[in-house]
């Protein structure tokens, strides 16, 4: 049953496969297990400065005055840092790529958007001392209303979180307030679907938690550069970062990373860096800015808490014929990366299902929570959470088994997806099948014949080598399948009419091996930017 | 103000000027300058920061630094002999127990801590000597095959 598609990534694999199956210890482990390797604390300076942050309060309020004197006045108080000194003082994380508009101050100055934004910094000779200049400051805060809901943020009237975007959601192309799907007709599908299955999934922030938190040291060096040690995940984006909003070109940076106490996501933000540069520079020492455990938690991003509706329109005999999504992302009251989130949500949906009428609505909402950013798989994960809950559900409702019902709407070789691309080098069935095997779970035999090859052997909504008739029935033990109009599969042509022909029996055998490859790659799309609407490679 | 304080640190005698209520942590990292010992909460929850006091395991980062004089005090810096590495950072290799490393120097001395009262413990007691100890990298299984490798003296015999 099982077979290696060598034509997969032919032009990149190596059959000598001399590494696996045997162990190949890493670099940095004789490190790890003795204490030495150096992670960006790990480095030691004379005469160490250490930055603190004083943070709002409030998740919404606005500036009304701040008095630093007497911090200013405070044992061993170098210097107080204010939104004004900061050079560019407003930023967004993907404005390198020219994504998104600056919306993030360093330093707040007129109001603050959410629990623990910075507002003011203290430099001091020791982290005590700065902590005990912080408790010195006097800020005092107009608190205005919030709203922490992505749903009722979208709401006329809703508080506005963000100053550049005031409708409280991210501008893609400066034009589009969410990412949009339309393939086929979801709303007629559902007219005629045995089925539908309207739910609601709600994921919550994750903390990453790194033992090691975000930190970062920054050190004059005798060249008039600065030389900064990182717990950052990502040195360049970071010192590009760092670069802007210091005003300063890049070259005057010297970035040092690579050991990482964990990040998961949650270092590639540039929280720290930016204003440890310019603290060294308004006092000519080396200046550490750590942060806390209870900072890591408030103001290092989590991943967001997306809210996601899937709504499905199925058959009796298990196939989903539409599929209907609204995603919310919540962002917190700036962008960094969670407009990117949205972007791979909805070029995720509708999961790896061939579905002939799909329909989504991705939104990054501004909230006045904390700034949401990159997980693991952010985007992806939480939306693939709710969808294979709503394909158990689904195979619940139309009482399948759920492995053999997700076999049934897999992607085939030659489908086409909601995206307008044809599916490519499909292996779901293939995986299903061998954990089935692996799991001893029962697959009935033309689950176990299926094959991710052209047509797959079997009929379904939208698949299959005769895209415009009428599924047949599938293999399910379904009653008697309900009359179905014909779906929709492909973009250039509408709707056809029923075809006159009787469809053939289903395949008895595997698909035979498809005709031999043309010469040259086979494998993968070109790959495509989303962000840049760009092809690569 | 400053306080004199004097322990023994992998058996070598050391002595710093502490901060008056200055914890064992930052004594350790920035006056000895033991750079083994990480710091990850700095409020006791993690155990990154473990150590051990007179052969028991403590969080340095809520041990009173002066309390520690004329104790002994070990960190996974010391547990090395020469080139010869302890049991546990040989199994902890051999196990691939180490992702991003940070919790291992912790995680290394609450082992040794079990190893050293009890060097036949049994899997319950591996879990139970590091569920102090966090790892976000989530490789508890690795970690817990490593110990138990360690305390049997096969971490060498393994291909």
């Amino acid at each position: 049953m099982l077979e290696l598609r060598k034509d997969i990534f032919a032009d990149e694999r190596d059959d000598n496969l001399k590494e696996v199956g045997k162990p190949t210890q890493r670099q940095d482990m004789l490190g790890h297990v003795t204490g030495t390797s150096a992670y960006y604390d790990d480095h030691r300076f004379a005469n160490l400065l250490h930055l603190k942050i004083l943070r709002s309060p409030h998740a919404h309020a606005r500036i009304r005055s701040i008095d630093d004197a007497a911090a200013a006045r405070a044992p061993g108080v170098k210097r107080i840092i204010r939104g004004a000194d900061v050079p560019v003082n407003l930023n967004t994380l993907l404005s390198l790529i020219q994504f998104g508009k600056d919306d993030e101050p360093s330093l707040a100055t007129d109001v603050v958007r959410y629990k623990g934004e910075p507002v003011v910094a203290v430099v001091a000779t020791s982290e005590r001392a700065a902590l005990e200049a912080l408790a010195l400051i006097r800020v005092s805060y107009e608190p205005l209303p919030a709203v922490f809901d992505v749903e009722e943020a979208l709401k006329p009237g809703a508080v506005s979180v963000n100053a550049a975007y005031p409708k409280n959601t991210f501008e893609y192309y400066n034009k589009y307030d969410h990412q949009k799907l339309r393939f086929g007709d979801a709303d007629a599908a559902f007219a005629q679907a045995d089925i539908v299955l309207d739910e609601r999934y709600q994921m919550s922030p994750i903390e990453h938690a790194p033992t090691e938190t975000n930190g970062s040291i920054a050190v004059p060096d005798t060249n008039g550069r600065f030389i900064v040690y990182t717990s950052t995940q990502a040195l360049f984006f970071s010192l590009d970062t760092a670069a802007k909003i210091n005003a300063m070109p890049s070259n005057q940076l010297h970035f040092i990373g690579g050991t990482v106490g964990g990040g998961f996501g949650g270092k590639v933000d540039t929280l720290t860096e930016p204003l440890a540069i310019l603290a060294a520079r308004l006092t000519g020492a080396p200046v550490r800015h750590r942060l806390s455990r209870h900072e890591e938690m408030q103001f290092g991003s989590p991943r967001g808490g997306e809210r996601i509706y899937i709504k499905d329109g199925i058959m009796r005999d298990g196939r989903i014929i539409a599929r209907k999504v609204r995603a919310y992302f919540d962002s917190g009251a700036y962008t960094r990366l969670s407009s990117y989130a949205a972007v791979k949500c909805a070029a995720h949906i509708p999961g790896p299902y061939t579905i002939p009428n799909v329909s989504a609505d991705v939104y990054c909402v501004y909230t006045n929570r904390t700034p949401a950013t990159a997980m693991r798989g952010f985007g992806v994960t939480a939306l693939d959470f709710g969808l294979e809950c709503q394909m158990d559900k689904g195979a619940v409702a139309v009482g399948m088994d759920p492995l053999e019902y997700r076999m049934l709407n897999a992607y085939r070789d030659g489908d086409m997806k909601a995206h307008r691309r044809e599916a490519k080098n499909c292996a779901l069935i293939e995986c299903a099948q061998v954990a089935a095997e692996k799991a001893s779970w029962p697959l009935r035999d033309e689950f176990r014949r299926m094959s991710s090859r052209t047509g797959g052997g079997v009929q379904r909504a939208g698949g299959g080598a005769d895209r415009t008739r009428a599924p047949a029935p599938a293999p399910a033990p379904a009653t008697r399948p309900a009359p179905v109009t014909p779906q929709r599969v492909s973009y250039e042509r509408p709707a056809a009419a029923p075809a006159q022909s009787a469809p053939p029996p289903p395949p008895r055998t595997p698909s035979p091996p498809p005709a031999v490859q043309p010469a040259g790659s086979t494998h993968g799309a070109p790959r495509f930017s989303s962000v840049f609407g760009t092809r690569r490679r | 103000m400053k306080t004199p304080v004097q322990f023994r640190l992998n058996g070598e005698e050391v002595a710093a000027f502490a901060e008056s209520g200055a914890n064992l942590l930052d004594v350790l990292r920035e006056s000895v300058g033991d750079l083994s010992v990480k710091g990850g909460c700095w409020q006791g929850t993690c155990g990154t920061c473990t150590v051990l006091v007179d052969g028991a395991p403590r969080l340095s980062c809520i041990t009173l630094a002066e309390s520690c004089a004329g104790k002994s005090i070990e960190t996974a810096g010391g547990l090395r002999r020469g080139a010869e590495l302890h049991p546990l950072q040989s199994a902890f290799m051999e196990r691939f127990a180490a992702q991003c490393g940070y919790c291992t120097p912790g995680m290394l001395m609450a082992a040794k801590a079990l190893l050293d009262r009890n060097p036949n413990p049994s899997r319950e007691e591996v879990v139970d000597a590091i569920c102090g100890n966090i790892c976000r990298c989530t490789g508890y299984e690795p970690i817990i095959a490593a110990v138990l490798d360690a305390a049997r003296g096969d971490s060498r015999r393994r291909a």
